[in-house]
């Protein structure tokens, strides 16, 4: 993650150009440290369970079964929306939205700021979201608003997230379900 | 023998074997070739789903042999365009369909072709380019210079650089392998010095050609694959709309960065794969050290030579990548530096204003922009001894 503000002649930050990359196989990133997968997972689901109007945004790759992984995916989504008490807004298509978005039920990834400003989210999970959409939008988030994200990358992950989990597939969020679930009643919620 | 649970063959009935056991443990056997015949073996080992080609001569034979190899079955799909234009833009549907793709240019057809460089940036796909350096400048020219790459330098692709053919194979089977990462997963130029390389034989190494790279997987990429069958590729990757508000020029803005950052992305799976973004030749505590790639990189080995004859120490830091630059590596192997000399290929200098640049602040060496050849011109070994020699007040023995 890199540092709130301007990078060079950009108008957002950007994580790479501060000499932060993402975590390497079996590791995850948090803000700017490489740190072990659990501790990522529980501050995620901590950050999630202690901000306001905690949101996933769930993306293509979750959103339509074109395989079988995108369905458990899908039914692990929702398994955790659940467990952490969040909303399920949708980034269901790439292309931008004129001439005005809806953000009470869309999220898209060349303006996310609208959405997040309009539900007042303080922390988000990007899922399933193609990575180059991910890091276009979370630089953006980073700049305009003031939500913690978190990346479930089932790639290698999002070095703009402040958060960011690699390599997740079906194993790894049945995992992340069980963290949440014991961070959820060590906070006694 | 690379250790796998089961055999996989491609297209081709090669076995499909690991990058690393492709590039780095296959027997190799030794062979004599041309830099156009080292893209050929290159291309036979990489699964290759499409390639197309413009007839251009005397670029290179480079794209016409890689068409044998759609004749004998190694290339999924191979065809003509009707300009270098449509070259490149063609190069750019197949990619976004899901297939590695590869062609070659030179020269004037490069810049005919240039809007798409960044277009192929801009859209994330892994494609790569041979291009055989070959001179822009009016009037035209058909010979060696490699002016084209400083203007190729920002175009959002990766670019590295070979010295002689056995680089350029190497190069090209690992360009796919970086390319198509998920989190780099931006073109990559792979350059070589035309005619010098493209046209010359020479010895090089080439494991056995029953194997080959794993094929793409598209389906791994950071934008959806066009797949009209499948229902995230349904999504076509429609730009946002140009309209002149904050948002369009917001998301630009970041779109740019993070085509940027994905080069810089690049970087640890580049140093694996080429072993190091430089390569360092000749003794290691010379103050006079030659900063340079490809051809000009060769000469500057045969320099070092030379010049221990002259009793003058001297090194080369070869740079394989220009982008992403090496800087790191650069900053270290100059730290004792006095004099960096930078020999070019071409009349603009574009080498010697990165090596400027990423060593402001950080070396005190005298950057000297010398020997620079162009238009076509050789760069013998003794042209670079004597611009050393004239800087240290010696006599200059070697006649030209």
């Amino acid at each position: 993650m890199a540092t709130l503000g301007p990078s060079g002649f950009s108008p957002y930050p950007v994580a790479v150009y501060e000499g932060v990359l993402n975590p390497p196989p079996g590791k995850a990133l948090m803000f700017n440290e490489i740190v072990d997968e659990e501790l990522a997972m529980r501050e995620a689901a901590r950050a999630m369970l202690t901000r306001a109007n905690p949101t996933i945004f769930p993306g293509p790759q979750v959103l339509y079964a074109w395989n079988e992984e995108a369905r458990e995916k899908a039914k692990l989504v929702k398994r955790i929306a659940q467990v952490l008490g969040a909303k399920i807004i949708p980034m269901y298509d790439y292309r931008p939205k004129y001439p005005k978005i809806d953000p009470a039920v869309e999220i898209n990834p060349n303006h996310p700021n609208l959405t997040i400003w309009h539900n007042r989210i303080k922390a988000c999970i990007f899922v399933g979201v193609h990575c180059h959409y991910a890091n276009v939008a979370l630089k953006i988030i980073r700049a305009e608003t003031d939500c913690f994200t978190i990346a479930m990358c089932g790639m290698a992950g999002h070095e703009d997230a402040m958060i960011t989990l690699r390599d997740q597939h079906v194993e790894e969020m049945e995992r992340f379900i069980k963290v949440a679930e014991e961070v959820k009643k060590e906070l006694g919620k | 023998m690379q250790a796998t649970e089961s055999v996989i063959y491609n297209r081709a009935g090669q076995r499909v074997v690991s990058p690393e056991y492709l590039l780095f443990e296959a027997p190799r056997t030794k062979h004599f070739m041309t830099g156009s015949e080292a893209v050929k073996e290159a291309v036979r080992r990489a699964s290759v789903d499409a390639s197309v080609s413009y007839p251009i001569t005397p670029q290179s034979e480079a794209a016409h042999l890689i068409g044998e190899l759609w004749v004998e079955g190694y290339v999924g799909v191979y065809f003509r365009g009707e300009s270098e234009f449509g070259v490149m833009s063609e190069i750019a549907g197949c990619a976004m369909a899901g297939a590695r793709t590869i062609t070659t240019t030179s020269g004037p057809g490069t810049l005919r072709a240039f809007e798409n460089f960044p277009m192929w940036a801009g859209t994330r796909i892994p494609v790569q380019l041979v291009l055989m350096a070959r001179g822009v400048n009016s009037p035209l020219s058909i010979q060696p210079d490699n002016l084209e790459v400083g203007f190729l330098l920002d175009t959002g692709c990766m670019i590295w650089y070979a010295e002689n053919a056995q680089d350029l194979f190497d190069m090209i089977l690992a360009g796919f392998v970086v390319a198509e990462q998920p989190d780099v997963h931006v073109p990559v130029i792979t350059v070589v010095d035309g005619f010098f390389v493209s046209h010359t034989r020479e010895a090089i190494m080439l494991p056995p050609d029953d194997i080959a790279l794993p094929p793409y997987n598209p389906y791994r990429a950071p934008m959806p694959v066009i797949d009209a069958e499948v229902p995230p590729g349904r999504f076509l990757r429609d730009p946002f709309v140009m309209k002149s508000n904050y948002i369009s020029y917001a998301t630009h803005a970041s779109w740019q960065w993070e085509v940027r950052s994905a080069i810089e992305r690049s970087r640890p799976y580049a140093k694996r794969y080429l072993k190091g973004l430089i390569e360092e030749f000749g003794d290691p505590s010379a103050e006079l050290v030659f900063v340079a790639c490809g051809t000009a990189a060769a000469q500057a080995k045969e320099a070092v030579r030379l010049l221990e004859d002259e009793g003058i120490k001297a090194r080369v830091v070869k740079l394989k990548t220009i982008r992403p630059f090496p800087v790191e590596e650069l900053k270290g192997a100059v730290k004792n530096a006095k004099y960096i000399f930078v020999p070019e290929f071409n009349v603009v200098g574009w080498l010697e204003r990165e090596v400027r640049r990423y060593l402001y602040g950080h070396s005190d060496a005298e950057v000297i922009g010398s020997p620079r050849v162009a238009g076509g011109m050789t760069m013998p070994a003794e042209v670079i001894v004597q611009e050393v020699l004239k800087l240290t007040g010696k006599e200059v023995k070697h006649v030209l």
